[in-house]
């Protein structure tokens, strides 16, 4: 079986908008969530990393571009634009194309919304970015909750696998819109304050926006100096409840095992994880459990929703792009917010920022519809 | 070499009608969504009570699904990986939460809404009733895009990342709706390629 990479990348957010300068706000402890006062939005104050709008338009605007683009749209084309530019893929029928999101225009359907509400559709999103960036293949949308962004990156190695496609762009987004903020308030999983993933006094989630692009290939002549090799992948369901994971972690753990047998290493062969955590109590408590099961409860974890809140379709890639950069650099970045261990078994969670040669690291998540995917990388090049 | 796997049955849920391997099996003559998802329920005798609350994605994906997997053996927890699409992913309950949303003066959003806003809820649904703890992914298409399809759910199977795999396209859309499932074996009669399948989807 031929080796598939994940390469050149970009992060639009909060933080930067390419990856480079996220790193460095990462790697200082720069924490992209503020509180929000936008009844908008939602109609109490809420925490979240949102990007500025007036620098996003800049940004923007150097495209020359003067039909109109929805806030979504133009964050995934700034983000998959500067991928394409890193790059240099030919754009033509074996350069395959991924969206990973969750609610990606649902903003339009808001009566004060300029747009028409056909921008709704997926496959719109889909042809608004194919057409901008001039590429050959319809997106394959990949719509599936909370897992979406890492998924994208098992089915684009599958797409390769296939012989479908040589090479596979995704880009992944989501928006931070009162549609999402009202649902997840509706649950009660919001927390009043910067979100505290795995910690004992965590009280819930922060919602966040970002787009996060990569390039998936086979081809060797297309590696980045941060390029990995994807190990193994898989992504099982729970069978257990809707809206909330299971308690023994089944899908995440059968999707660890499925990723691992593919990959044909041991878990002592991992040298960090990049956990889901976005510090809902049975979330944290869930993966805490899985990882127990699969032992690699002595392995250095974080989740970056300290940095970025849940950036939902975004999540996934964004976190294998910063695990690319940790390995990359050999640092493991601090799970920021964390205090004290809030879960039932006991994981080892990265506190402070610090050097250690990487080599290989599992990306984990878990969303509603008891969706979870593992997918394991390792490092190409060293620095 | 590529291994030949097979469509082993498949399910049209579509105009009022129920067809398995196009031979009808139930036909309503309302075509009223509600109605019509509630007769079929009662024509597969199920007992079920999750299935009232499901909205109408997740009861057409449901009701497709028993239509074929009542004619797998044992097929509770075995490892059935389920691959969706549709083109409206789940906007038909989208529009449902916006209006709770829409009017601050008669602002209710609920929970029991907002799960279903997502289109891969429906794969859990199929899931917990059939304990499949397998591989599943939902994605979005403008059209039924029988190539995608067709290349993932071998790639599924030549990995063995599953032992068989059931494909659909489940779209509602107001009051329209289209649901088209089966299952790809690696046992059978009907070969599993892109024709075959463009060739039952379009009959």
């Amino acid at each position: 079986m031929k080796k598939i990479f994940v390469t050149y990348n970009n992060i639009v957010s909060s933080l930067g908008f390419d990856t480079v300068s996220n790193i460095e706000n990462i790697s200082r402890e720069v924490s992209g969530i503020k509180r929000i006062d936008n009844e908008k939005l939602l109609r109490e104050p809420f925490y979240s990393s949102l990007l500025d709008t007036e620098k996003l338009d800049v940004a923007f605007q150097k495209n020359g571009v003067s039909s109109e683009y929805t806030r979504l749209e133009k964050m995934m084309i700034l983000s998959l634009q500067d991928v394409i530019k890193q790059s240099n893929i030919p754009l033509d029928a074996k350069t395959g194309f991924i969206i990973s999101t969750t609610k990606g225009n649902v903003d339009v359907l808001d009566e004060d919304s300029k747009f028409s509400k056909e921008r709704a559709y997926l496959s719109e999103l889909g042809k608004q970015i194919q057409q901008f960036l001039g590429l050959q293949n319809e997106a394959v949308i990949i719509s599936n909750a909370c897992v979406s962004g890492i998924m994208a990156v098992s089915v684009a190695k599958r797409m390769i696998e296939s012989k479908l496609y040589n090479h596979v762009l995704i880009v992944s987004g989501d928006v931070v819109s009162e549609f999402i903020l009202s649902g997840f308030q509706s649950f009660q999983a919001i927390s009043d304050a910067p979100c505290k993933p795995f910690s004992k006094n965590r009280t819930g989630i922060n919602i966040g926006e970002a787009a996060a692009s990569v390039l998936v290939t086979s081809n060797s002549d297309y590696l980045s100096n941060d390029a990995v090799q994807i190990l193994g992948d898989a992504s099982c369901n729970d069978a257990n409840h809707i809206s909330g994971p299971s308690r023994t972690g089944e899908g995440l753990y059968r999707s660890m095992e499925s990723a691992f047998e593919e990959a044909n290493i041991e878990t002592d062969q991992v040298d960090y994880v990049s956990l889901h955590g976005t510090a809902t109590n049975y979330n944290d408590e869930m993966e805490a459990i899985a990882l127990n099961r699969m032992h690699l409860e002595n392995v250095p974890v974080n989740s970056l929703k300290g940095y970025y809140g849940h950036t939902l379709g975004a999540s996934g890639l964004l976190e294998t792009i910063v695990g690319m950069q940790s390995l990359y650099n050999n640092i493991l970045y601090a799970s920021y917010g964390f205090d004290e261990l809030g879960v039932s078994q006991s994981i080892n969670i990265i506190k402070k920022t610090e050097s250690k040669e990487l080599t290989v690291f599992l990306k984990t998540a878990s969303g509603f519809g008891g969706c979870n995917t593992a997918v394991l990388f390792k490092k190409i090049k060293n620095k | 070499m590529n291994t030949q796997y097979y469509i082993k049955n498949y399910c049209k849920i579509k105009e009022a009608r129920v067809t398995l391997n196009d031979n009808l099996v139930f036909e309503d003559d309302t075509n009223e969504l509600k109605s019509f998802f509630k007769n079929v329920y009662k024509h597969l005798e199920l007992k079920y009570a999750k299935f009232f609350k499901m909205d109408n994605l997740s009861k057409l994906s449901f009701l497709a699904a028993e239509y074929i997997l009542q004619n797998v053996e044992n097929s509770t927890d075995r490892n059935i990986a389920i691959v969706l699409s549709n083109r409206a992913s789940s906007l038909d309950t989208d529009r449902k939460h916006q209006n709770s949303i829409q009017d601050k003066e008669n602002y209710y959003p609920s929970p029991a809404i907002f799960v279903y806003t997502l289109p891969n809820i429906a794969i859990g649904e199929i899931s917990i009733k059939h304990q499949l703890k397998s591989e599943n992914a939902f994605f979005v298409f403008d059209t039924f895009n029988a190539e995608f399809l067709c290349n993932y759910a071998r790639v599924l199977l030549d990995k063995n990342k599953a032992e068989s795999v059931l494909c659909g396209w489940v779209d509602v859309d107001n009051d329209n709706y289209e649901g088209f499932m089966y299952l790809v074996s690696r046992k059978g009669e009907l070969k599993h390629t892109i024709k075959e399948l463009t060739n039952i989807y379009q009959n």
